[in-house]
């Protein structure tokens, strides 16, 4: 009897997702958590694509602990989704459930963070690439400038996480043979508004009272949104006084564009479920492999690219 | 009474002009001061105004640790009403119930420790660890994960605005610890607190109420978080549930702690915790001013903290006598050594007779 009941189920369930399949693809999604306004406009646009391209999304969210994508993905693989999307916690770890869900035959797509497993474990990650957000700063910045001479301070992420380490090597990068640019001082301010307008004003009070600085490179947007408030206070003018670039285009930066405050900043895209969907749609169309990264754009916004509309756009994303 | 209060904080002001030349020597404009359109502008103002928010801290952190015990969650506490001002000023209802509510969200959290603590007898350690890892989840809760930001020039002044020329955020933590400090020794109420904290069940044979002392002086601690997180808020503009405050109460015990105080609770000086405020602020500043790579920041600090903790403690001061007498001893040999000579008797430091 039990047995029998067990068959039944089992074959009711097959054909229930067989039936579904060919109408609809199921994508399975482990995010991490939302630590950060920056992680839920990524899950908010991960959504918005699926609704758009008619994927049915299974979300799970992880709370930051690997164990409980472990467990996510293990449950989509049972469930028999067509492909799954992870967004990893940590970078190590990874091989034995990879292996299940190959054995399995579902793709799986790295979101925004890599893992340290074997490149045939997953289909492709998705990813920025941060040193080249760096150079794209910096070559605003070198652009901007032209050939007069430019004392430049850096706002530092917190030190030594990799965001932090590869920006400032690909500012450095752009600035090569560019004398007339200098980085004259550079500290961190922890990612974060409070620490940007701390190290700031100290920057202000080293520096001649803001008299001798040219230009402020900082790390994320937050920062410079809090330097901006130093700048302001200490009487000077920010976006004119003293350029102002940045890298992560939240909606309040756009808004101190708008104002006039800020001068340029660089998109870390949270799109990244729409490229990993593009993949995702050729290899079912006609099995096409994608390339094992595919890096998103690192797009530069400057105050003539209507920022107010930025703004609306990005708004009620999350962030 | 004044010369008295002057000679327990005289070793944390030495303390703070050693560092303030220090930092002067590395930064040599450090001390200057302008006056740039009427509010005072320089390295040492920014001391002053920076320092607010762990200042505010130690202020309610000394008479925790008073009563012997410590209060974890003030950096979360700060998250917390920040977050509830925010919200406040985002529902329209201006800066003042801003004000009001983001202190009554301080004393609400003040009244959860002291009840866990006092009432219920929970380890103070354990009872405030609670809150200060719940309490973001709360702020996160408000805030609804982003950085709520807010133009309310009023409630701005807190954090950026000036009051005949000096940083509101400076003029808040003078004033608070001047109140507290005279309000403990102008009354009966700092030695009750002291009192409590040597021996709670003997003080509560005597008659003190103890457990609604505890109360308050959590509710006390839980309030100057809350003036913290208003002055940190109103700083940026905005309530950043993730990072404001984080790690402070840790810099709050260090300033009680540098401040000469003993976390075996009993005696304590607000004055001296206030210094040693400015001590890690002026250590904090000095370091983003030298302009070294930020790698070595937390190296810097940690060695600095480390030689002013090793040179107050009061054994360094028993083992110099004792050096001192043996060096004597061995420049003079046997007949000048008797046994009452004054490397035999073990001597009481000074630090241990003002603790007396």
């Amino acid at each position: 009897m039990t047995m029998k009941t067990l068959f039944l189920t089992t074959a009711t369930l097959i054909a229930g997702t067989a039936g579904m399949a060919a109408a609809q693809q199921t994508v399975g999604f482990s995010q991490i958590g939302s630590e950060s306004g920056w992680r839920a406009a990524e899950t908010t646009l991960t959504r918005q694509q699926a609704e758009e391209r008619g994927i049915n999304l299974q979300f799970s969210d992880a709370q930051q602990r690997q164990e409980n994508q472990i467990a996510a993905i293990r449950s989509f693989v049972a469930q028999g989704v067509d492909a799954i999307l992870l967004a990893p916690v940590v970078a190590t770890g990874w091989d034995s459930v990879l292996e299940e869900a190959a054995e399995a035959e579902i793709p799986v797509i790295l979101l925004d963070r890599r893992v340290d497993s074997a490149e045939d474990l997953y289909m492709t990650a998705v990813g920025s690439d941060l040193v080249h957000e760096g150079e794209v700063a910096g070559d605003w910045l070198v652009g901007e400038v032209g050939d007069e001479e430019c004392r430049v301070v850096e706002l530092e992420g917190t030190t030594g996480s990799s965001p932090a380490i590869d920006r400032a090597t690909g500012f450095r990068n752009a600035l090569e043979g560019h004398d007339n640019i200098e980085i004259v001082r550079s500290q961190t301010g922890d990612f974060t508004r409070s620490g940007g307008k701390e190290v700031m004003e100290s920057f202000l009070q080293a520096e001649g009272g803001g008299q001798d600085i040219c230009a402020l490179y900082a790390h994320n947007d937050d920062m410079a949104l809090g330097a901006i408030q130093a700048i302001n206070e200490a009487g000077l003018n920010p976006g004119e006084d003293i350029l102002i670039v940045s890298i992560d285009a939240v909606p309040d930066i756009f808004q101190a564009m708008a104002d006039g405050d800020a001068n340029a900043t660089v998109e870390l895209t949270p799109n990244m479920a729409g490229p990993a969907f593009d993949a995702l749609e050729a290899y079912w169309a006609d099995g096409t492999e994608p390339e094992k990264f595919i890096q998103t754009d690192s797009t530069l916004y400057t105050q003539s690219d209507d920022p107010m509309a930025e703004y609306e756009a990005r708004k009620d994303l999350g962030y | 009474m004044m010369p008295r209060t002057l000679s327990r904080i005289l070793p944390q002001a030495l303390t703070l002009l050693a560092v303030v030349a220090l930092v002067s020597a590395v930064f040599p404009g450090f001390l200057d001061v302008d006056l740039v359109n009427g509010r005072l502008v320089g390295p040492a103002v920014d001391v002053v105004k920076r320092g607010a928010p762990v200042a505010l801290l130690a202020v309610g952190m000394t008479l925790v640790i008073a009563t012997r015990g410590i209060d974890l969650s003030v950096g979360t506490v700060m998250a917390i009403t920040g977050a509830v001002a925010a919200w406040t000023i985002g529902a329209g209802w201006g800066w003042g119930g801003a004000v009001a509510l983001a202190l009554a969200a301080g004393l609400a959290a003040g009244l959860w420790n002291g009840c866990l603590v006092a009432v219920i007898g929970i380890q103070p350690i354990v009872a405030t660890l609670i809150l200060m890892t719940a309490g973001r989840g709360i702020a996160q809760l408000i805030t609804e994960g982003r950085i709520l930001t807010f133009n309310d020039a009023a409630f701005a002044w807190f954090g950026s605005g000036s009051l005949l020329g000096v940083p509101v955020p400076a003029v808040l933590w003078l004033l608070t610890a001047i109140l507290v400090a005279q309000l403990m020794r102008r009354t009966a109420l700092g030695l009750l607190v002291e009192a409590v904290g040597i021996n709670r069940r003997a003080s509560a044979l005597a008659g003190v109420n103890a457990r609604v002392l505890l109360i308050a002086v959590y509710m006390a601690s839980g309030l100057c978080a809350a003036l913290a997180g208003i002055v940190a808020t109103a700083d940026i503009r905005g309530a950043d549930a993730n990072n404001a405050g984080l790690w402070l109460e840790l810099d709050a015990i260090l300033a009680v702690v540098i401040g000469g105080n003993s976390l075996m609770g009993g005696r304590f000086s607000v004055a001296a915790s206030v210094l040693g405020a400015l001590i890690i602020q002026t250590i904090d500043t000095g370091i983003l001013l030298a302009g070294f790579p930020s790698e070595y920041n937390l190296v810097i600090k940690a060695a600095l903290v480390l030689v002013i903790l090793v040179l107050q403690s009061p054994n360094l001061g028993a083992h110099w006598h004792f050096l001192r007498s043996q060096m004597r001893r061995r420049a003079e040999p046997a007949p000048a050594a008797s046994p009452q000579g004054p490397g035999a008797q073990p001597r009481t430091t000074p630090a241990e007779e003002a603790r007396r």
